[in-house]
Protein backbone atom coordinates (compact mmCIF):
# COMPACT_ATOMS: atom_id res chain seq x y z
CA UNK A 1 0.00 0.00 0.00
CA UNK A 2 1.18 3.46 -0.90
CA UNK A 3 0.15 6.25 1.42
CA UNK A 4 0.75 9.98 1.09
CA UNK A 5 0.24 12.13 4.19
CA UNK A 6 0.19 15.94 4.45
CA UNK A 7 2.55 16.21 1.50
CA UNK A 8 3.90 19.66 0.69
CA UNK A 9 6.21 20.31 -2.24
CA UNK A 10 7.50 23.64 -3.41
CA UNK A 11 9.70 25.08 -6.12
CA UNK A 12 11.54 27.85 -4.33
CA UNK A 13 8.85 30.27 -3.17
CA UNK A 14 6.05 28.63 -5.08
CA UNK A 15 4.04 25.93 -3.35
CA UNK A 16 3.04 23.37 -5.96
CA UNK A 17 1.53 20.75 -3.67
CA UNK A 18 -0.23 21.96 -0.52
CA UNK A 19 -0.84 19.30 2.10
CA UNK A 20 -2.40 16.45 0.16
CA UNK A 21 -3.47 13.05 1.54
CA UNK A 22 -4.30 9.91 -0.38
CA UNK A 23 -4.01 6.15 -0.33
CA UNK A 24 -3.50 3.47 -2.94
CA UNK A 25 -4.45 -0.05 -1.84
CA UNK A 26 -2.68 -3.10 -3.27
CA UNK A 27 -4.13 -4.28 -6.56
CA UNK A 28 -6.08 -1.09 -7.22
CA UNK A 29 -6.01 1.29 -10.12
CA UNK A 30 -6.03 4.79 -8.65
CA UNK A 31 -6.26 7.90 -10.78
CA UNK A 32 -5.26 11.46 -10.01
CA UNK A 33 -6.97 13.85 -12.39
CA UNK A 34 -6.91 17.59 -12.75
CA UNK A 35 -6.05 20.42 -15.10
CA UNK A 36 -2.62 21.35 -16.32
CA UNK A 37 -0.60 22.93 -13.48
CA UNK A 38 -2.66 21.40 -10.68
CA UNK A 39 0.42 19.70 -9.21
CA UNK A 40 -0.16 16.15 -10.46
CA UNK A 41 3.26 15.58 -11.99
CA UNK A 42 4.93 17.23 -9.00
CA UNK A 43 3.13 14.76 -6.74
CA UNK A 44 4.27 11.85 -8.87
CA UNK A 45 7.88 13.04 -9.07
CA UNK A 46 7.97 13.43 -5.30
CA UNK A 47 6.72 9.86 -4.83
CA UNK A 48 9.41 8.63 -7.27
CA UNK A 49 12.10 10.53 -5.40
CA UNK A 50 12.96 12.89 -8.26
CA UNK A 51 11.76 15.85 -6.18
CA UNK A 52 12.17 16.45 -2.46
CA UNK A 53 9.14 16.94 -0.25
CA UNK A 54 9.07 20.08 1.86
CA UNK A 55 7.09 18.28 4.53
CA UNK A 56 4.81 15.31 4.95
CA UNK A 57 5.43 11.64 4.36
CA UNK A 58 5.16 8.96 1.72
CA UNK A 59 5.07 5.34 2.85
CA UNK A 60 5.25 2.21 0.73
CA UNK A 61 4.14 -0.98 2.53
CA UNK A 62 4.74 0.74 5.85
CA UNK A 63 8.26 1.91 4.95
CA UNK A 64 8.92 5.63 4.86
CA UNK A 65 10.27 6.44 1.40
CA UNK A 66 9.99 10.22 1.62
CA UNK A 67 13.75 10.75 1.65
CA UNK A 68 14.83 7.75 -0.43
CA UNK A 69 16.58 8.93 -3.62
CA UNK A 70 14.97 8.13 -6.96
CA UNK A 71 17.42 5.46 -8.03
CA UNK A 72 16.84 3.44 -4.84
CA UNK A 73 13.04 3.54 -4.98
CA UNK A 74 12.99 1.31 -8.05
CA UNK A 75 14.47 -1.57 -6.08
CA UNK A 76 11.69 -1.14 -3.49
CA UNK A 77 9.12 -2.02 -6.13
CA UNK A 78 7.90 1.36 -7.29
CA UNK A 79 8.57 2.58 -10.80
CA UNK A 80 7.43 5.54 -12.84
CA UNK A 81 6.62 5.84 -16.52
CA UNK A 82 7.42 9.52 -17.00
CA UNK A 83 5.41 12.09 -18.86
CA UNK A 84 6.51 12.38 -22.48
CA UNK A 85 7.74 8.73 -22.28
CA UNK A 86 11.44 9.67 -22.16
CA UNK A 87 12.65 6.49 -23.81
CA UNK A 88 16.36 6.41 -24.66
CA UNK A 89 16.08 7.36 -28.31
CA UNK A 90 19.68 6.49 -29.24
CA UNK A 91 19.30 2.94 -27.98
CA UNK A 92 17.45 -0.02 -29.39
CA UNK A 93 14.10 -1.18 -28.04
CA UNK A 94 15.78 -4.20 -26.51
CA UNK A 95 18.46 -2.09 -24.80
CA UNK A 96 15.75 0.16 -23.36
CA UNK A 97 14.03 -2.88 -21.90
CA UNK A 98 17.32 -4.19 -20.51
CA UNK A 99 17.83 -0.84 -18.78
CA UNK A 100 14.46 -1.31 -17.13
CA UNK A 101 15.91 -4.41 -15.45
CA UNK A 102 19.15 -2.56 -14.60
CA UNK A 103 19.07 -3.32 -10.87
CA UNK A 104 17.97 -6.94 -11.17
CA UNK A 105 20.28 -9.93 -11.03
CA UNK A 106 17.74 -12.77 -11.42
CA UNK A 107 18.52 -13.68 -15.03
CA UNK A 108 15.87 -16.37 -15.46
CA UNK A 109 13.09 -14.18 -14.15
CA UNK A 110 14.30 -11.32 -16.36
CA UNK A 111 14.01 -13.61 -19.40
CA UNK A 112 10.44 -14.42 -18.37
CA UNK A 113 9.62 -10.75 -17.97
CA UNK A 114 11.04 -10.06 -21.43
CA UNK A 115 8.57 -12.62 -22.79
CA UNK A 116 5.76 -11.14 -20.74
CA UNK A 117 6.47 -7.62 -22.03
CA UNK A 118 6.67 -8.86 -25.62
CA UNK A 119 3.31 -10.63 -25.13
CA UNK A 120 1.73 -7.44 -23.83
CA UNK A 121 3.31 -5.38 -26.61
CA UNK A 122 3.90 -7.60 -29.67
CA UNK A 123 4.95 -4.54 -31.65
CA UNK A 124 7.95 -4.07 -29.40
CA UNK A 125 9.20 -7.54 -30.24
CA UNK A 126 8.87 -6.82 -33.95
CA UNK A 127 10.98 -3.72 -33.47
CA UNK A 128 13.38 -4.89 -30.82
CA UNK A 129 16.56 -4.02 -32.72
CA UNK A 130 15.23 -0.67 -33.94
CA UNK A 131 16.39 2.57 -32.30
CA UNK A 132 13.73 3.80 -29.89
CA UNK A 133 13.85 7.26 -31.48
CA UNK A 134 12.44 5.83 -34.70
CA UNK A 135 9.26 4.52 -33.02
CA UNK A 136 5.90 6.26 -33.25
CA UNK A 137 4.48 8.04 -30.21
CA UNK A 138 2.22 5.13 -29.32
CA UNK A 139 5.04 2.65 -29.65
CA UNK A 140 7.26 4.82 -27.49
CA UNK A 141 4.55 4.87 -24.82
CA UNK A 142 4.42 1.08 -24.99
CA UNK A 143 8.20 0.92 -24.73
CA UNK A 144 8.22 3.24 -21.73
CA UNK A 145 5.62 1.03 -20.05
CA UNK A 146 7.44 -2.17 -21.00
CA UNK A 147 10.70 -0.72 -19.71
CA UNK A 148 9.06 0.09 -16.38
CA UNK A 149 7.56 -3.41 -16.14
CA UNK A 150 11.05 -4.88 -16.62
CA UNK A 151 11.88 -3.69 -13.12
CA UNK A 152 9.16 -6.08 -11.91
CA UNK A 153 7.31 -3.42 -9.91
CA UNK A 154 4.64 -3.80 -7.24
CA UNK A 155 3.41 -0.30 -7.97
CA UNK A 156 3.42 1.23 -11.46
CA UNK A 157 3.15 5.02 -11.72
CA UNK A 158 2.00 6.40 -15.06
CA UNK A 159 2.28 10.10 -15.83
CA UNK A 160 -0.04 11.22 -18.64
CA UNK A 161 0.07 7.98 -20.64
CA UNK A 162 -2.44 9.37 -23.16
CA UNK A 163 -0.47 12.51 -23.97
CA UNK A 164 -0.20 13.17 -27.71
CA UNK A 165 -1.84 9.92 -28.76
CA UNK A 166 -4.78 9.35 -31.09
CA UNK A 167 -8.09 8.35 -29.42
CA UNK A 168 -7.73 4.83 -30.77
CA UNK A 169 -4.25 4.44 -29.33
CA UNK A 170 -5.37 5.93 -26.01
CA UNK A 171 -8.00 3.18 -25.80
CA UNK A 172 -5.41 0.55 -26.55
CA UNK A 173 -2.97 1.90 -23.96
CA UNK A 174 -5.65 2.05 -21.28
CA UNK A 175 -6.83 -1.49 -21.97
CA UNK A 176 -3.21 -2.63 -21.57
CA UNK A 177 -2.99 -0.70 -18.28
CA UNK A 178 -6.06 -2.61 -17.12
CA UNK A 179 -4.41 -5.86 -18.19
CA UNK A 180 -1.19 -5.01 -16.30
CA UNK A 181 -3.30 -4.33 -13.23
CA UNK A 182 -5.14 -7.66 -13.58
CA UNK A 183 -1.84 -9.51 -13.47
CA UNK A 184 -1.29 -8.11 -9.97
CA UNK A 185 0.46 -4.74 -10.34
CA UNK A 186 -0.96 -1.78 -8.47
CA UNK A 187 -1.41 1.20 -10.80
CA UNK A 188 -1.38 4.90 -10.03
CA UNK A 189 -2.19 7.03 -13.06
CA UNK A 190 -2.03 10.79 -13.41
CA UNK A 191 -4.13 12.07 -16.28
CA UNK A 192 -5.62 15.13 -17.90
CA UNK A 193 -7.78 12.80 -19.94
CA UNK A 194 -10.23 12.37 -17.06
CA UNK A 195 -12.73 10.27 -19.00
CA UNK A 196 -10.32 7.44 -19.77
CA UNK A 197 -8.72 7.55 -16.34
CA UNK A 198 -12.03 7.40 -14.47
CA UNK A 199 -13.20 4.53 -16.66
CA UNK A 200 -10.46 2.22 -15.43
CA UNK A 201 -9.95 3.63 -11.91
CA UNK A 202 -11.16 1.82 -8.80
CA UNK A 203 -10.70 5.04 -6.91
CA UNK A 204 -9.80 8.55 -8.00
CA UNK A 205 -8.77 11.93 -6.69
CA UNK A 206 -9.29 15.34 -8.27
CA UNK A 207 -6.54 17.88 -7.80
CA UNK A 208 -6.82 21.65 -8.19
CA UNK A 209 -4.04 24.19 -7.57
CA UNK A 210 -2.06 21.92 -5.29
CA UNK A 211 -4.94 20.50 -3.28
CA UNK A 212 -7.17 17.46 -3.50
CA UNK A 213 -10.69 18.82 -3.85
CA UNK A 214 -12.71 15.70 -4.56
CA UNK A 215 -12.41 11.95 -4.26
CA UNK A 216 -14.46 8.85 -4.85
CA UNK A 217 -14.69 5.69 -6.93
CA UNK A 218 -14.13 6.10 -10.63
CA UNK A 219 -17.85 5.69 -11.29
CA UNK A 220 -18.89 8.18 -8.64
CA UNK A 221 -16.60 10.83 -9.94
CA UNK A 222 -17.53 10.22 -13.56
CA UNK A 223 -21.16 10.78 -12.54
CA UNK A 224 -20.44 13.81 -10.36
CA UNK A 225 -21.71 17.09 -11.70
CA UNK A 226 -18.64 19.07 -10.68
CA UNK A 227 -16.27 16.68 -12.44
CA UNK A 228 -18.46 16.54 -15.52
CA UNK A 229 -18.50 20.30 -15.77
CA UNK A 230 -14.82 20.84 -15.16
CA UNK A 231 -13.17 17.86 -16.79
CA UNK A 232 -15.54 15.87 -18.94
CA UNK A 233 -16.88 18.68 -21.06
CA UNK A 234 -20.44 17.90 -19.91
CA UNK B 1 58.49 6.52 -48.73
CA UNK B 2 59.22 9.73 -46.88
CA UNK B 3 55.53 10.54 -47.04
CA UNK B 4 54.69 7.15 -45.55
CA UNK B 5 57.07 7.74 -42.69
CA UNK B 6 55.47 11.15 -41.93
CA UNK B 7 52.06 9.53 -42.17
CA UNK B 8 52.95 6.85 -39.65
CA UNK B 9 54.54 9.38 -37.29
CA UNK B 10 51.29 11.34 -37.58
CA UNK B 11 49.23 8.27 -36.79
CA UNK B 12 51.37 7.68 -33.71
CA UNK B 13 50.91 11.25 -32.51
CA UNK B 14 47.24 11.07 -33.47
CA UNK B 15 46.81 7.90 -31.42
CA UNK B 16 47.94 9.77 -28.31
CA UNK B 17 45.52 12.60 -29.14
CA UNK B 18 42.77 10.04 -29.69
CA UNK B 19 43.33 8.38 -26.30
CA UNK B 20 43.21 11.78 -24.57
CA UNK B 21 40.24 12.91 -26.68
CA UNK B 22 38.29 9.82 -25.57
CA UNK B 23 38.51 11.11 -22.01
CA UNK B 24 37.32 14.58 -23.02
CA UNK B 25 34.52 13.23 -25.12
CA UNK B 26 33.19 10.67 -22.65
CA UNK B 27 33.12 13.20 -19.84
CA UNK B 28 31.40 15.72 -22.08
CA UNK B 29 28.89 13.12 -23.27
CA UNK B 30 27.88 12.11 -19.76
CA UNK B 31 28.58 15.03 -17.42
CA UNK B 32 27.97 17.66 -20.16
CA UNK B 33 31.06 19.57 -19.12
CA UNK B 34 34.44 20.38 -20.64
CA UNK B 35 37.04 19.12 -18.23
CA UNK B 36 39.90 21.45 -19.04
CA UNK B 37 41.95 19.86 -16.27
CA UNK B 38 42.10 16.64 -18.30
CA UNK B 39 45.45 17.61 -19.83
CA UNK B 40 46.92 18.14 -16.38
CA UNK B 41 45.93 14.65 -15.33
CA UNK B 42 48.28 13.55 -18.13
CA UNK B 43 51.01 15.67 -16.59
CA UNK B 44 50.52 14.04 -13.18
CA UNK B 45 50.54 10.62 -14.86
CA UNK B 46 53.85 11.48 -16.52
CA UNK B 47 55.49 12.47 -13.23
CA UNK B 48 54.22 9.35 -11.46
CA UNK B 49 55.53 7.12 -14.25
CA UNK B 50 58.83 9.02 -14.26
CA UNK B 51 59.41 8.64 -10.52
CA UNK B 52 58.35 5.01 -10.40
CA UNK B 53 60.45 4.01 -13.42
CA UNK B 54 63.54 6.18 -13.24
CA UNK B 55 63.86 7.23 -9.60
CA UNK B 56 62.68 4.06 -7.86
CA UNK B 57 63.76 1.86 -10.76
CA UNK B 58 60.68 -0.36 -10.77
CA UNK B 59 59.57 -2.29 -13.85
CA UNK B 60 57.59 -0.80 -16.73
CA UNK B 61 54.28 -2.60 -15.98
CA UNK B 62 54.46 -1.43 -12.34
CA UNK B 63 55.10 2.12 -13.57
CA UNK B 64 52.13 2.05 -15.90
CA UNK B 65 49.81 0.47 -13.32
CA UNK B 66 50.77 2.96 -10.60
CA UNK B 67 50.39 5.87 -12.99
CA UNK B 68 46.94 4.61 -14.02
CA UNK B 69 45.93 4.15 -10.38
CA UNK B 70 47.06 7.60 -9.27
CA UNK B 71 45.37 9.30 -12.23
CA UNK B 72 42.13 7.36 -11.74
CA UNK B 73 41.95 8.33 -8.07
CA UNK B 74 42.90 11.93 -8.89
CA UNK B 75 40.28 12.18 -11.66
CA UNK B 76 37.51 10.84 -9.42
CA UNK B 77 38.61 13.11 -6.54
CA UNK B 78 38.64 16.20 -8.76
CA UNK B 79 35.12 15.36 -9.94
CA UNK B 80 33.83 14.75 -6.40
CA UNK B 81 35.42 17.81 -4.83
CA UNK B 82 35.33 20.39 -7.61
CA UNK B 83 32.62 19.50 -10.12
CA UNK B 84 29.98 17.54 -8.20
CA UNK B 85 28.98 20.48 -5.96
CA UNK B 86 28.29 22.40 -9.19
CA UNK B 87 25.92 19.84 -10.73
CA UNK B 88 23.07 22.38 -10.73
CA UNK B 89 25.23 25.42 -11.50
CA UNK B 90 25.55 27.11 -14.88
CA UNK B 91 27.94 25.54 -17.34
CA UNK B 92 30.07 28.69 -17.23
CA UNK B 93 30.78 28.18 -13.50
CA UNK B 94 31.79 24.58 -14.18
CA UNK B 95 34.04 25.64 -17.05
CA UNK B 96 35.81 28.24 -14.93
CA UNK B 97 36.20 25.72 -12.12
CA UNK B 98 37.79 23.28 -14.56
CA UNK B 99 40.27 25.94 -15.64
CA UNK B 100 40.94 26.63 -11.96
CA UNK B 101 41.61 22.93 -11.30
CA UNK B 102 43.98 22.95 -14.25
CA UNK B 103 46.05 25.80 -12.78
CA UNK B 104 45.87 24.21 -9.34
CA UNK B 105 47.36 20.97 -10.65
CA UNK B 106 50.06 22.77 -12.66
CA UNK B 107 51.12 24.93 -9.74
CA UNK B 108 50.89 22.02 -7.35
CA UNK B 109 53.25 20.06 -9.59
CA UNK B 110 55.62 23.02 -9.74
CA UNK B 111 55.64 23.21 -5.95
CA UNK B 112 56.21 19.49 -5.50
CA UNK B 113 58.59 18.71 -8.33
CA UNK B 114 59.96 22.16 -9.38
CA UNK B 115 59.60 23.61 -12.84
CA UNK B 116 62.90 22.28 -14.19
CA UNK B 117 62.36 19.65 -16.80
CA UNK B 118 62.93 15.95 -16.22
CA UNK B 119 63.90 13.57 -18.99
CA UNK B 120 61.77 10.49 -19.59
CA UNK B 121 63.14 7.44 -21.41
CA UNK B 122 60.97 5.48 -23.81
CA UNK B 123 59.36 2.49 -22.10
CA UNK B 124 60.01 0.28 -25.13
CA UNK B 125 63.55 1.43 -25.95
CA UNK B 126 64.68 3.66 -28.77
CA UNK B 127 64.99 1.14 -31.58
CA UNK B 128 62.69 0.46 -34.47
CA UNK B 129 61.89 -1.81 -37.34
CA UNK B 130 63.59 -1.21 -40.63
CA UNK B 131 61.50 -1.86 -43.73
CA UNK B 132 62.16 -1.75 -47.50
CA UNK B 133 65.90 -2.17 -47.06
CA UNK B 134 66.20 0.65 -44.54
CA UNK B 135 64.18 3.17 -46.52
CA UNK B 136 61.44 3.21 -43.91
CA UNK B 137 62.09 3.01 -40.18
CA UNK B 138 59.24 2.59 -37.75
CA UNK B 139 60.13 3.24 -34.14
CA UNK B 140 58.85 0.74 -31.61
CA UNK B 141 57.11 3.42 -29.61
CA UNK B 142 55.10 4.61 -32.62
CA UNK B 143 53.96 1.06 -33.32
CA UNK B 144 53.15 0.41 -29.66
CA UNK B 145 51.22 3.70 -29.47
CA UNK B 146 49.10 2.95 -32.54
CA UNK B 147 48.41 -0.61 -31.36
CA UNK B 148 47.49 0.55 -27.85
CA UNK B 149 45.10 3.12 -29.27
CA UNK B 150 43.36 0.52 -31.45
CA UNK B 151 43.08 -1.90 -28.52
CA UNK B 152 41.64 0.82 -26.25
CA UNK B 153 39.17 1.80 -28.94
CA UNK B 154 37.93 -1.78 -29.38
CA UNK B 155 37.75 -2.43 -25.64
CA UNK B 156 35.91 0.81 -24.95
CA UNK B 157 33.40 0.26 -27.76
CA UNK B 158 32.63 -3.23 -26.48
CA UNK B 159 32.32 -1.91 -22.93
CA UNK B 160 29.97 0.94 -23.86
CA UNK B 161 27.76 -1.12 -26.16
CA UNK B 162 27.59 -4.48 -24.46
CA UNK B 163 27.80 -4.10 -20.70
CA UNK B 164 25.21 -3.00 -18.21
CA UNK B 165 27.47 -0.19 -16.96
CA UNK B 166 28.04 0.93 -20.54
CA UNK B 167 24.30 1.06 -21.13
CA UNK B 168 23.89 3.05 -17.92
CA UNK B 169 26.49 5.52 -19.18
CA UNK B 170 24.66 5.96 -22.47
CA UNK B 171 21.37 6.35 -20.59
CA UNK B 172 22.86 9.09 -18.38
CA UNK B 173 24.27 10.79 -21.43
CA UNK B 174 20.81 11.02 -22.99
CA UNK B 175 18.48 11.68 -20.06
CA UNK B 176 19.68 11.72 -16.45
CA UNK B 177 16.17 11.90 -14.96
CA UNK B 178 14.95 8.91 -16.93
CA UNK B 179 18.18 7.05 -16.09
CA UNK B 180 17.48 7.63 -12.42
CA UNK B 181 13.99 6.20 -12.86
CA UNK B 182 15.66 2.99 -14.06
CA UNK B 183 17.52 2.80 -10.76
CA UNK B 184 20.80 4.06 -12.22
CA UNK B 185 22.91 6.04 -9.76
CA UNK B 186 23.84 9.06 -11.87
CA UNK B 187 26.65 10.22 -9.55
CA UNK B 188 28.31 6.81 -9.57
CA UNK B 189 28.04 6.68 -13.35
CA UNK B 190 29.70 10.08 -13.67
CA UNK B 191 32.48 8.92 -11.31
CA UNK B 192 33.03 5.82 -13.45
CA UNK B 193 33.30 8.04 -16.52
CA UNK B 194 35.92 10.23 -14.88
CA UNK B 195 37.78 7.13 -13.69
CA UNK B 196 37.94 5.68 -17.21
CA UNK B 197 38.92 9.01 -18.78
CA UNK B 198 41.68 9.56 -16.23
CA UNK B 199 43.02 6.01 -16.55
CA UNK B 200 43.25 6.59 -20.30
CA UNK B 201 45.05 9.87 -19.62
CA UNK B 202 47.70 7.96 -17.65
CA UNK B 203 48.25 5.57 -20.54
CA UNK B 204 48.46 8.53 -22.91
CA UNK B 205 51.00 10.09 -20.54
CA UNK B 206 53.37 7.13 -20.71
CA UNK B 207 53.07 6.93 -24.51
CA UNK B 208 53.45 10.70 -24.96
CA UNK B 209 56.55 10.95 -22.77
CA UNK B 210 58.10 7.96 -24.50
CA UNK B 211 57.96 9.98 -27.72
CA UNK B 212 58.47 13.49 -26.32
CA UNK B 213 60.66 12.91 -23.27
CA UNK B 214 60.70 16.31 -21.59
CA UNK B 215 58.49 16.46 -18.48
CA UNK B 216 57.43 19.81 -17.03
CA UNK B 217 54.42 20.92 -14.95
CA UNK B 218 52.77 22.41 -18.04
CA UNK B 219 53.37 19.47 -20.34
CA UNK B 220 49.68 18.53 -20.37
CA UNK B 221 48.23 21.78 -21.66
CA UNK B 222 49.18 21.58 -25.34
CA UNK B 223 48.27 17.90 -25.87
CA UNK B 224 45.15 18.61 -23.78
CA UNK B 225 44.06 21.43 -26.06
CA UNK B 226 44.94 19.42 -29.18
CA UNK B 227 42.96 16.45 -27.90
CA UNK B 228 40.04 18.71 -27.07
CA UNK B 229 40.26 20.00 -30.63
CA UNK B 230 40.32 16.40 -31.84
CA UNK B 231 37.21 15.62 -29.81
CA UNK B 232 35.38 18.63 -31.27
CA UNK B 233 36.71 17.80 -34.73
CA UNK B 234 35.29 14.28 -34.57
CA UNK B 235 32.08 15.38 -32.87
CA UNK B 236 32.26 15.81 -29.10
CA UNK B 237 30.43 13.14 -27.14
CA UNK B 238 31.06 10.53 -29.82
CA UNK B 239 33.61 7.80 -29.10
CA UNK B 240 34.40 6.86 -32.72
CA UNK B 241 34.47 10.61 -33.37
CA UNK B 242 37.22 11.12 -30.79
CA UNK B 243 39.19 8.26 -32.33
CA UNK B 244 38.93 9.53 -35.90
CA UNK B 245 39.36 13.16 -34.83
CA UNK B 246 42.53 12.30 -32.91
CA UNK B 247 44.10 10.31 -35.72
CA UNK B 248 43.25 12.92 -38.36
CA UNK B 249 44.60 15.72 -36.20
CA UNK B 250 47.88 13.87 -35.66
CA UNK B 251 48.28 13.16 -39.37
CA UNK B 252 47.44 16.73 -40.38
CA UNK B 253 49.91 18.08 -37.82
CA UNK B 254 52.68 15.72 -38.91
CA UNK B 255 52.17 16.43 -42.62
CA UNK B 256 51.94 20.17 -42.00
CA UNK B 257 55.23 20.03 -40.11
CA UNK B 258 56.85 18.13 -42.95
CA UNK B 259 55.51 19.94 -45.98
CA UNK B 260 54.39 23.40 -44.86
CA UNK B 261 56.28 24.70 -41.86
CA UNK B 262 57.21 23.43 -38.40
CA UNK B 263 56.26 26.74 -36.81
CA UNK B 264 52.92 26.95 -38.59
CA UNK B 265 51.84 23.35 -38.06
CA UNK B 266 49.54 24.22 -35.15
CA UNK B 267 48.02 27.06 -37.14
CA UNK B 268 47.27 24.62 -39.96
CA UNK B 269 45.66 22.19 -37.50
CA UNK B 270 43.36 24.84 -36.06
CA UNK B 271 42.58 26.24 -39.51
CA UNK B 272 41.38 22.79 -40.57
CA UNK B 273 39.27 22.62 -37.42
CA UNK B 274 37.65 25.96 -38.22
CA UNK B 275 36.86 24.85 -41.77
CA UNK B 276 35.35 21.56 -40.57
CA UNK B 277 33.20 23.35 -38.00
CA UNK B 278 32.04 25.87 -40.61
CA UNK B 279 30.86 23.06 -42.86
CA UNK B 280 29.64 20.67 -40.16
CA UNK B 281 29.17 22.46 -36.84
CA UNK B 282 28.65 19.22 -34.89
CA UNK B 283 32.02 17.79 -36.00
CA UNK B 284 32.62 14.85 -38.32
CA UNK B 285 30.55 12.21 -36.49
CA UNK B 286 28.62 14.48 -34.15
CA UNK B 287 24.89 14.13 -33.85
CA UNK B 288 22.53 16.98 -34.35
CA UNK B 289 21.54 18.28 -30.97
CA UNK B 290 18.04 19.60 -30.62
CA UNK B 291 17.62 21.89 -27.67
CA UNK B 292 14.33 21.65 -25.82
CA UNK B 293 12.98 24.94 -24.60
Amino acid sequence: MLEVKDLNVSYGMIDAVKGINFKIEDGQVVALIGANGAGKTTTMHTISGLLKAKSGSITLDGKDITKVPGNKIVSMGLVQVPEGRRVFTQMTVEENLKLGAYLRKDKEQIEKDFKHVYELFPRLEERKSQLAGTLSGGEQQMLAMGRALMSSPKVLLLDEPSMGLSPLLVKEIFSIIKEINKSGTTVFVVEQNAKMALEIADYAYVMETGKIVLEGTGKELAASEAVQKAYLGG
Amino acid sequence: MVFLSYLITGLGLGSVYAIIALGYSMVYGIAKMLNFAHGDIIMVGSYVAFFVLYRFGLSVPVGIILSVLVCTVLGVLVERLAYKPLRQASSLSVLITAIGVSYFLQNGAQLLWSSSQKMFKSVVGDGGISLFGGKLTLSYITLVTILTCILIMIALTLFINHTSTGRAMRACSEDKGAAQLMGINVNTTISITFAIGSALAAIAAVLLCSTYPSITPTLGSMPGIKAFTAAVFGGIGSIPGAFIGGLLLGVIESLAKAYISTQLSDAVVFAVLIVVLLIKPTGLLGKKVSVKV
